[in-house]
């Protein structure tokens, strides 16, 4: 297996406060791997290391071979922050035609991405007008433009309802069959279950990482939700 | 650098302007109805509209570019989308000539109609050509625009860009040499008018106003205000961090 992302002793400090300590990890080329931890325990900061817009105090990222941040990975992976970020004011489709033209992506990608995420009927809608999942959605589109090797995805299925959140896993799924790497992150353990390896953060440091397996078989419990906690008592546990 | 991206990106400023009729309108009616006012305001005064209009007419586009495009800029900050683009591969520079584009379109505009409103219908009398005032008139606007990108730099929220108006614009315009000229001004005032760039903006105005022909002295005060205009767009592009702490 080949490393799309190779992460060694990073940590992030922001106003003399360590955001994350040490952070020592792998991704899979061509796998789901869960980023998972309650709010404020670090996500979004690891997501933006990888994609080259947080300073980093010491350490270093490994992207696609790359180090993170290098001009060479800027068309090779997507990212898709937490809030929506696309032109509110502009139509899904002036959305695209943009983001495409800014990575010299040809114009048939863009109803490629709209098909994904199941936007055709709302292509020449303003992004204001959307629901809340429908401009989450805009957001992922555009990040799937230009067929990226590897999706960073920050929260992307915060407050989609059921249906919707099952397509998107789909997608996901489908994305990684076809050999690209993705790395999403949530706070709800539910969501574990779709990854074939997680990683749990816990106030900047990981906590855990594995397989959904392993992490159920070293807490000794099923149920995911009951994982993280279990996790958390056993590390508390252990430094008493 | 890559012109098919700035392209893009002036074509989606201009495409979100579309999409704001009341900001557009404002941009463009805003400067023409402040003229009339300025005009109607010194109806027995015919000489000192004369002699204030050219300059009047420089510094209402200057001050709303200002105001425009610090904002402009700044939600795209706030919104994400800038995090995304520099993501992207786009040079830094390639998104602030793409605003200058987009704006410089609107400036035209913008002038344009002040120009044809104040020449015409106010009838306004100036030694100078009416097109020399027209392209003064857009190298302010620019210049507005330019200072007005950069200053985007250092605000965090749209309030405190707004702010920015008073504490950087008002400075600059009552050191210009219109309220005062700047031959009775202090030496030390004197001195600071001389760094300050919208100076040369009203003084190339004035020249307009009171001398025929583009003279040497005009030459002087648009290759300042253009050379800012540059200064300005390559500092706002050192100030884009694509990584932040």
């Amino acid at each position: 297996m080949t490393h799309a992302v190779v992460i060694r002793g990073l940590g992030v400090s922001r106003g003399g406060r360590e955001i994350l300590h040490s952070i020592d990890t792998t991704v899979e080329a061509g796998s789901i791997t869960g980023l998972l931890g309650p709010s404020g325990s670090g996500k979004t900061t690891l997501l933006r290391c990888l994609v080259g817009v947080q300073v980093i105090a010491e350490g270093s990222v490994e992207v696609l071979g790359l180090p993170g941040g290098d001009v060479r990975l800027r068309r090779r992976f997507g990212y898709v922050t937490q809030a929506p970020s696309v032109y509110g004011d502009l139509t899904v489709t002036e959305n695209l035609r943009y983001f495409a033209a800014v990575l010299g992506t040809s114009r048939s990608d863009i109803a490629n991405v709209l098909t994904d995420v199941g936007l055709n009927d709302h292509a020449s809608d303003v992004v204001n007008r959307l629901s809340g999942g429908q401009q989450a959605r805009v957001s992922l589109a555009t990040a799937l433009l230009g067929k990226p090797e590897l999706l960073v995805l920050d929260e992307p299925t915060v407050g989609l309802d059921p249906v919707l959140r099952r397509d998107l896993w789909r997608l996901f799924a489908e994305l990684a069959a076809s050999g690209v790497t993705l790395i999403v992150s949530s706070h709800v353990m539910q969501e574990a279950q779709h990854c074939q390896r997680l990683l749990l953060l816990r106030d900047g440091r990981i906590l855990a990482q594995g397989t959904p397996n392993e992490l159920r078989q070293r807490a000794g419990v099923d149920d995911l939700d009951d994982v993280f906690l279990r996790l958390i008592e056993n590390e508390q546990g252990a430094d008493a | 650098m890559n012109a098919a991206i700035t392209l893009a990106t002036a074509r989606r400023v201009l495409n979100q302007l579309r999409r704001d009729p009341r900001t557009v309108a404002l941009l463009l009616v805003v400067p023409a109805a402040l003229l009339c006012l300025l005009r109607w305001l010194l109806t027995n005064e015919r000489a000192n509209f004369d002699h204030i209009g050219a300059p009047v007419l420089a510094i209402f586009p200057f001050v709303l570019m200002v105001v425009v495009t610090s904002v402009a800029t700044l939600r795209e900050r706030t919104t994400g989308t800038l995090e995304r683009l520099l993501t992207m591969p786009m040079h830094k520079l390639d998104l602030l000539l793409g605003y200058a584009l987009a704006f410089g379109t609107v400036a035209i505009a913008q002038v344009g109609i002040s120009v044809a409103l104040a020449l015409g219908p106010l009838g306004l009398h100036v030694a100078g050509a009416g097109w020399l005032l027209f392209v003064v008139g857009v190298l302010d606007a620019l210049l507005g625009m330019a200072l007005g990108l950069f200053l985007s730099a250092f605000a965090r929220t749209e309030f405190q860009a707004v702010q920015f108006m008073p504490a950087v614009v008002f400075p600059q315009l009552l050191l210009c040499g219109l309220l005062t000229p700047r031959s009775s001004m202090d030496a030390a005032l004197r001195a600071v008018s001389d760094v300050l760039p919208l100076t040369y903006a009203i003084d190339a105005m004035q020249r307009v106003t009171s001398s025929s022909g583009a003279g040497h002295r005009i030459g002087i005060d648009l290759t300042v205000v253009c050379a800012t205009m540059i200064a300005a767009l390559v500092l706002g592009a050192v100030t884009l961090r694509r990584r932040t702490r």
